[in-house]
């Protein structure tokens, strides 16, 4: 549009030229368009629906008649369908948080390696982030799962590896600890180290203020706190330690991790601390070097410019995108399918191919990956308000 | 270590602290805790190598090489597969006009694409794919002299706009007597790409309209923007994928049908926009105020502003980020392998399932992990030198 010569003399706009009128009027165009998508889309919907089903979540209740290979919860396939949904999700949680756990602890040594004076230890990190970055999820899940897990000797022949542990084709089988009648007079001794530790931190809090002694109230707290925790469980003996062993086909005690779980989580932790590997990187190497000093020439110990300047200030940038990749692991453990690991998506998969009730069944199922998505992002906003720079 | 075996008055440095031996010193057993870990990293290493030695010497190359075109193309009618090749022509043409035109890390790409071409014609088996691939060496010298001739940078950028619509038009036929391919029969690295290609291209209008209406000061399309964008970044893809293949057919009118590989080209383009339109966003915000206010001040209306002044900068600035958003989206094309597709991941899969090439999915999962990790290292190499070159984080 050209500027064309206007009468600015007039102080009446015409109302096709009234912003006010033209923001109103856009907005009600925008809301008309997508009801219109929507009631033709609907329209279709209905009389495609018409012909077979009828809207409802009814069949939940439904006998599933769903063989799940993996539980955590009691369940047999004549139970309801939303129990066998609930298996799933618990399945689906089951992956995230360890994932989560061990994808952070993996890319912290990845991206401290990457950063070594050791040269060697410095390029297999590189090596590492480039292969596991460079190439699909999905391949790297076949090839843990296809070529690895499944190819493994027979039980008879497993691979022991130091501390008990056994890789075999029917998975991964290491000692375990089963709680035993002990366990809840342990957790009331845990409850009781907690109110310990408060004490201690209150008891220390005062004495500081009183004699400008050193700060050591976290140190006594903990070391209270783990002394009764430590010295209670060695009274109490809360857990009966089962090492697994061989009894014919098969191990006897233990825990065993099916191939299935095995590979989705070596899968997405492997390929999820690539990532992380390189943030971690990048979160170190954004503490300027000269603070580092500062605090080395202010008489900081290296333990204390460890704790006070260099890890606040990585972790200041490393939050927000390991955020992300958080919220990328719990997206991508719906892959698990690929691998045949009973999670949300392959039950979600399931219960449709059994009842063909389509939209209740993607709804329910980006519903609940919503929902999860949601709760990473609002405990990792919560960490990160801790630690981001405080401004006026 | 060096020549200089000539007398001189200076004391040499002990030979400890310079050359292989200082070096090795120096990076590898400073201490004694670096010593332990160069002899850990050592041991990994060889176990390593002798893992790879010992599959390289035994692998059965036979499966690639049986179901090669399948990897390719998948099961795109075979007396049709000169389309295929004739678009792969038509980007090598390019890349070497593109070459010539800007040089620099294009330059560098043709180069590893000419090398590979060469390596792959000294591989191959045929004659025919040999003179193919030379042929498309010869086409990127042609396109480099091209380039040369024309220095039109202008018109270069617009052929490749234009190519990838020639291309699928090339691909699908239908047109001037080409008979149709339907889509169901692309297959392959053809599908991979195909997928990806689409995906980006077909998402980046509605990634900017959704990055703009998300910054608009119309609340009803804010928040429809908002909303859309939250909750495809908050499902996984294969639901996105999923909700395309099976829930898309219910919603169309009836007697409509769409093929499968349109509907998870819906599927991606509907998930990728929600990406780029929050890559986009990034953009819009690292234009100042100022440059729109500037804009306003001398009389464009707004889409003279967002079309002349604002989008041109940010989007200059998000290119490295869409490169990476690409890359992300070629690797999840592997996906559609799960919604029952035969691209490259999906064609390795019923390869391995094969009852004749039993105990053979080593050789093809690494076959098809080469493929996917050098297509990735090349993009993630370009995306950094032009992150480097645009100088995004300096300005």
């Amino acid at each position: 549009m050209t500027m064309e010569p206007t009468n600015r003399s007039s102080a009446v706009i015409p109302f096709w030229r009234d912003v006010r009128v033209l923001r109103v009027v856009a907005q009600v165009v925008f809301v008309i368009l997508i009801l219109l998508i929507g009631v033709t889309l609907c329209n279709n919907l209905t009389r495609g629906m018409a012909k077979f089903t009828t809207f409802s979540f009814d069949f939940l209740t439904s006998t599933a008649s769903l063989p799940l290979a993996e539980t955590t919860i009691p369940y047999e396939p004549h139970d309801p369908m939303y129990r066998a949904y609930i298996v799933g999700l618990l399945n689906t949680l089951r992956v995230i948080v360890l994932g989560i756990v061990l994808a952070s602890m993996l890319g912290l040594i990845g991206g401290i390696a990457r950063l070594s004076s050791n040269w060697l230890v410095a390029k297999i990190a590189v090596v590492y982030v480039e292969i596991f970055v460079d190439t699909p999820l999905l391949i790297q899940l076949y090839f843990w799962y296809i070529a690895g897990v499944l190819r493994l000797p027979r039980v008879r022949d497993s691979i022991a590896l130091p501390g008990d542990i056994h890789l075999s084709n029917r998975g991964l089988t290491m000692p375990w600890y089963d709680p035993n009648a002990n366990f809840g007079t342990w957790l009331a001794v845990i409850g009781g180290a907690v109110v310990l530790a408060i004490v201690l931190s209150i008891a220390f809090g005062k004495l500081r203020q009183r004699t400008l002694a050193r700060d050591w109230r976290a140190l006594w707290s903990f070391l209270g706190f783990s002394a009764m925790v430590v010295i209670g469980a060695n009274i109490l003996n809360p857990f009966t330690v089962t090492v697994p062993e061989l009894k014919g086909f098969n191990f006897e005690g233990g825990i065993t991790l099916s191939p299935e779980y095995v590979s989705i989580l070596a899968g997405l932790v492997l390929y999820t601390g690539a990532f992380i590997t390189e943030i971690v990187r990048a979160g170190i190497q954004a503490v300027p070097r000269g603070l580092n000093e500062a605090a080395r020439a202010l008489g900081l110990s290296y333990v204390q410019t460890l704790r006070l300047v260099t890890v606040p200030l990585a972790l200041r940038v490393i939050i927000p995108p390991l955020t992300n990749q958080f919220l990328n692991l719990a997206k991508n453990s719906s892959l698990a399918t690929a691998v045949a690991y009973p999670d949300l998506f392959f039950v979600g998969g399931g219960i449709y191919n059994m009842t063909g009730q389509t939209i209740q069944v993607v709804a329910m199922m980006m519903a609940t990956y919503l929902l999860i998505s949601l709760t990473i992002s609002v405990i990792m906003n919560f960490v990160n308000a801790r630690f981001k720079l405080v401004e006026r | 270590m060096s020549g200089m075996a000539t007398i001189t008055d200076t004391i040499k440095p002990p030979v400890t602290s310079v050359g292989v031996l200082g070096w090795l010193r120096k990076n590898l057993f400073s201490s004694w805790f670096n010593s332990l870990l160069t002899i850990v990293a050592l041991w990994l290493i060889y176990n390593f190598v002798v893992g790879l030695w010992g599959f390289v010497t035994t692998a059965n190359w036979n499966v690639v090489i049986v179901n090669l075109r399948l990897f390719m193309v998948g099961r795109y009618t075979l007396e049709q597969v000169w389309r295929v090749q004739v678009s792969v022509a038509i980007l090598a043409f390019l890349l070497g006009a593109s070459w010539r035109a800007w040089g620099g890390i294009i330059q560098q790409i043709g180069i590893s694409i000419a090398a590979l071409f060469v390596v792959l014609a000294l591989l191959a088996f045929e004659t025919s794919s040999r003179v193919y691939l030379a042929a498309n060496v010869a086409l990127i010298a042609i396109g480099f002299g091209f380039a040369h001739l024309v220095r039109s940078r202008g018109l270069l950028v617009a052929l490749w706009i234009a190519s990838p619509f020639v291309i699928a038009i090339l691909l699908y036929g239908g047109v001037g007597g080409l008979p149709i391919v339907a889509t169901d029969l692309w297959g392959g690295l053809l599908l991979t790409f195909a997928l990806a290609v689409s995906g980006i291209v077909l998402s980046f209008p509605l990634g900017v309209l959704l990055a703009l209406g998300r910054q608009s000061s119309y609340p009803v399309i804010k928040w429809f923007s908002i909303l859309y964008i939250e909750i495809v970044r908050g499902v996984p893809l294969v639901t996105m994928l999923f909700t395309a293949q099976i829930v898309l057919p219910i919603f169309l009118p009836e007697g409509m049908t769409v093929e499968r590989v349109v509907r998870v080209m819906v599927g991606f383009t509907a998930f990728t926009a929600a990406y780029l339109a929050e890559v986009v966003r990034g953009g819009l915000q690292a234009i100042g105020r100022g440059q729109s206010e500037a804009a306003k001040a001398i009389g464009l209306n707004t889409i003279q502003i967002l079309w002349l002044i604002v989008l041109p900068q940010a989007i200059r600035v998000v290119i490295p980020a869409i490169v990476q958003q690409f890359i992300s989206l070629f690797k999840d094309t592997s996906l559609v392998a799960i919604v029952g597709l035969l691209d490259l991941a999906g064609i390795a899969n019923s390869v391995i399932s094969q009852k004749e090439f039993l105990g053979l999915q080593n050789e093809v999962l690494v076959f098809i992990a080469a493929i996917y990790f050098v297509c990735c290292y090349v993009m993630t190499y370009a995306s950094r030198r032009l992150e480097k070159r645009l100088g995004v984080g300096e300005r």
